[in-house]
């Protein structure tokens, strides 16, 4: 075990899988000398040199489609866009080719393919470069989505997408890269995809947060027990694909209550996506509407004022879970 | 290049004037910045004021203007209030997009700058959209757009490039060559260096000015626009130069040499401008001190107004979103305002 920043930890990730495998190479813009706009592939270069740690023009769809044809040739990329917000420009190849690639030529070809990219609000950003998109990843067949909230699940999620066969789209967030944790320096631990973490045991309601969601869902536990007496059981998914219900739903058979809280959009967000689950095979075991905790309906603007009621903080979260205790729990605030 | 005659007395102070205000502008933001002020990223256009501002003294008031995340000074040199574009950096009502765009998305319809825009090589197909309206009205309005070397590699440059010839869009495309996009430089980036050429193979004719001289940008750029107004044939013109400051506030600049920083410097487009002035005896040293502490003046202003001016309403977050009317008049939502459905506005 050592003590490492978030983006200490993927760059491990990465150095032991360049390692390990020469045919994993990065690539991504301003990742070489520069060492990432995040700084996540800094020193790489030197280690490993130019024709692995490749810089590229700033051409995100047309990277992701090079990406997409070395890995169905056999090579393992790692692409590295700068945020969320420029995968955009991708989507096309993302979707039409990373994704589905495999399926139409019936099985012949793999994409083993990693996509890194954080996203998330609150650096005053404004609208363009503000997104969180892990319900748009999810939403499609044929890819992986990866969404690491501690140091940790970031080098042994980012090791096990390196080597998974599948397009895996890999999210992490910007305002985690500073973060500290325990990571294990052991070069075989990997976190395993479609595994949730329980962050926190509890009792009388589950609280699932996406990406660092996961950590002002915790956050808000400890104050819902601290100021209600509520025992919240905090979730974190890990991996949205694949997702493991089975740790939901049991969490959810046994507290009768459950929160979703997620940075994106409500409409089609993940949370609406874990709702309608959830009251499909756990219906009998919900005492209450599933609540949701999601960034509002609206752009992301640039005042800070603003922007720091666009997305979710814990009072939110403890205000839906509140919701869903009625007027018995709520008579005891404060 | 810098033999080319000066302007008339009264425009070459104008353009002196300008160029001094954007740098005493972008000075001051990057100061509040630091101050915490100002949020998000900060891409100060220091160095790069000549370009700028020739560029826009091309242009007639009805033509349109869009650019990039660094353009605070291109909305100065179109007339935006310099307070209003410090209140936006500031993030307050006042604010040319009122608080919502923040630096890198400036805008101001009424001077037809058409902002402001994150997305590298986002704005290219929008110019040529400009173009296409005034074609489609048949009128003789141009639009000029200005991007980085950077953006030359997107696939909305070839794709917008090959659509403008195609249909004989009046679209001047400016790419500002600084040498950089971001912390890859010019020949790490692009193939053909020589970018006024990169765009031959569209059928868009190329150009170049010295963007570190106000008066050679200020003259490619007028017979470009003519061409493009005139001719019907979009042109593609080169301007290189350099910008002083880091990519934006946060950059150690490790992918470059402060002896190049050096080397360009001694063509800082204010000093050689300025100094060209005073020898040709149109300034005198007083004179051109006064131009320097009217635009700190007026800076000064700025901050103050942006100071002033309050903060965005919370209850003005949904303001915009759509355009509301007989068909919407509101929408339902479920976010975090609280548990429950929500109305994204009175649906009275
Ligand atoms: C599509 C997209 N990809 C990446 C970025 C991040 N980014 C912002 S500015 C920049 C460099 C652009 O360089 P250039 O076009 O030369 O313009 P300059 O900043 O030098 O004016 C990059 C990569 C972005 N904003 N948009």
């Amino acid at each position: 075990m050592a003590e490492m920043r978030y983006r200490e930890a993927l760059n491990q990730a990465l150095a032991e899988e360049l390692e390990r495998d020469p045919n994993v190479y990065l690539m991504g813009q301003d990742i070489s000398v520069f060492g990432g706009a995040f700084k996540v592939t800094e020193g790489l270069m030197d280690r490993f040199g130019e024709k692995r740690i490749r810089d590229t023009p700033i051409s995100e769809n047309t990277i992701v489609g090079l990406g997409v044809g070395s890995a169905m040739t056999g090579l393992r990329p790692v692409i590295e866009l700068m945020t969320i917000n420029f995968s955009l420009l991708a989507l096309d190849q993302i979707i039409n080719h990373a994704a589905h690639v495999r399926y139409m030529f019936g099985g012949q070809v793999s994409v083993p393919l990693v996509v890194r990219m954080p996203q998330g609000a609150g650096h005053q950003l404004g609208p363009t470069h503000s997104h969180s998109f892990e319900a748009l990843y999810l939403h499609v067949p044929g890819l992986l989505v990866a969404v690491p909230s501690t140091a940790t699940d970031a080098k042994g999620l980012l090791k096990t997408a390196i080597r998974d066969d599948n397009p895996v789209i890999f999210i992490e967030h910007e305002t985690l890269y500073g973060q500290r944790g325990e990571v294990p320096d052991d070069p075989d631990f990997t976190v395993p995809f479609g595994l949730a973490a329980i962050r926190r045991a509890g009792s009388d309601v589950t609280i699932i947060g996406i990406s660092r969601m996961a950590q002002t869902a915790e956050r808000a536990a400890e104050q819902l027990a601290a100021d209600h007496g509520i025992e919240a059981e905090v979730i974190d998914p890990r991996t949205l694909r694949p997702l493991d219900l089975d740790t939901i739903l049991e969490s959810v058979a046994k507290t009768n209550r459950c929160v979703i809280v997620e940075e994106g959009w409500p409409h089609g967000g993940v949370g609406a996506n874990l709702a309608a689950l959830i009251q499909e095979q756990g219906f009998d075991d919900l005492d209450a509407p599933v609540g949701r905790v999601t960034g509002v309906d609206a752009p992301m603007p640039y005042a800070k004022s603003l922007e720091q009621i666009s997305f979710p903080h814990e009072e939110q979260v403890i205000e839906a879970t509140l919701a869903l205790f009625g007027d018995r729990k709520r008579a005891s605030r404060g | 290049m810098a033999d080319r005659p000066l302007p008339p007395p009264e425009t070459a102070v104008e353009w002196l004037e300008s160029m001094t205000l954007i740098r005493r502008f972008e000075e001051r933001a990057g100061e509040q910045y630091t101050r915490a002020k100002v949020g998000g990223f900060l891409h100060l256009a220091i160095g790069e004021e000549a370009t700028i501002v020739g560029a826009v003294a091309a242009l007639r008031p009805t033509d349109y203007m869009i650019a990039t995340y660094r353009s605070h000074g291109q909305a100065l040199a179109r007339g935006s209030e310099p307070g209003r574009v410090m209140a936006e950096l500031f993030g307050r009502v006042d604010g040319l997009c009122r608080g919502r765009g923040g630096s890198m998305h400036m805008f101001d319809l009424e001077r037809r700058f058409m902002g402001g825009f994150g997305i590298v090589g986002g704005n290219l197909p929008l110019a040529a959209g400009f173009g296409l309206t005034s074609d489609y009205l048949g009128s003789d309005d141009a639009t000029l757009c200005q991007f980085g070397d950077g953006a030359s590699n997107q696939g909305t440059f070839g794709e917008t490039l090959n659509l403008a010839a195609l249909w004989s869009l009046p679209v001047v495309f400016m790419v500002t060559n600084n040498q950089f996009g971001m912390g890859t430089s010019l020949e790490r980036h692009s193939a053909q260096t020589n970018l006024q050429t990169k765009g031959e193979g569209f059928g868009v004719p190329g150009m170049q000015c010295d963007g570190m001289d106000v008066i050679d940008t200020w003259a490619v750029t007028s017979e470009a626009m003519r061409i493009a107004r005139e001719e019907r044939q979009p042109v593609l013109v080169e301007a290189l130069n350099y910008r002083f400051r880091g990519h934006s506030i946060a950059d150690p600049e490790d992918y470059r040499s402060e002896d190049e920083v050096l080397e360009w410097s001694k063509r800082d487009p204010l000093v050689t401008f300025g100094d060209r002035l005073v020898a040709e005896g149109i300034l005198n040293d007083e004179q051109r001190e006064a131009i320097d502490l009217q635009a700190i003046e007026t800076v000064d202003a700025a901050v103050a107004f942006a100071d002033a001016s309050p903060e965005p309403e919370p209850s003005s977050l949904y303001d915009d979103v759509y355009v509301l009317s007989d068909q919407v008049r509101g929408w339902y939502s479920a976010d975090h305002r609280g548990a429950g459905v929500q109305k994204g506005e009175d649906l009275s």
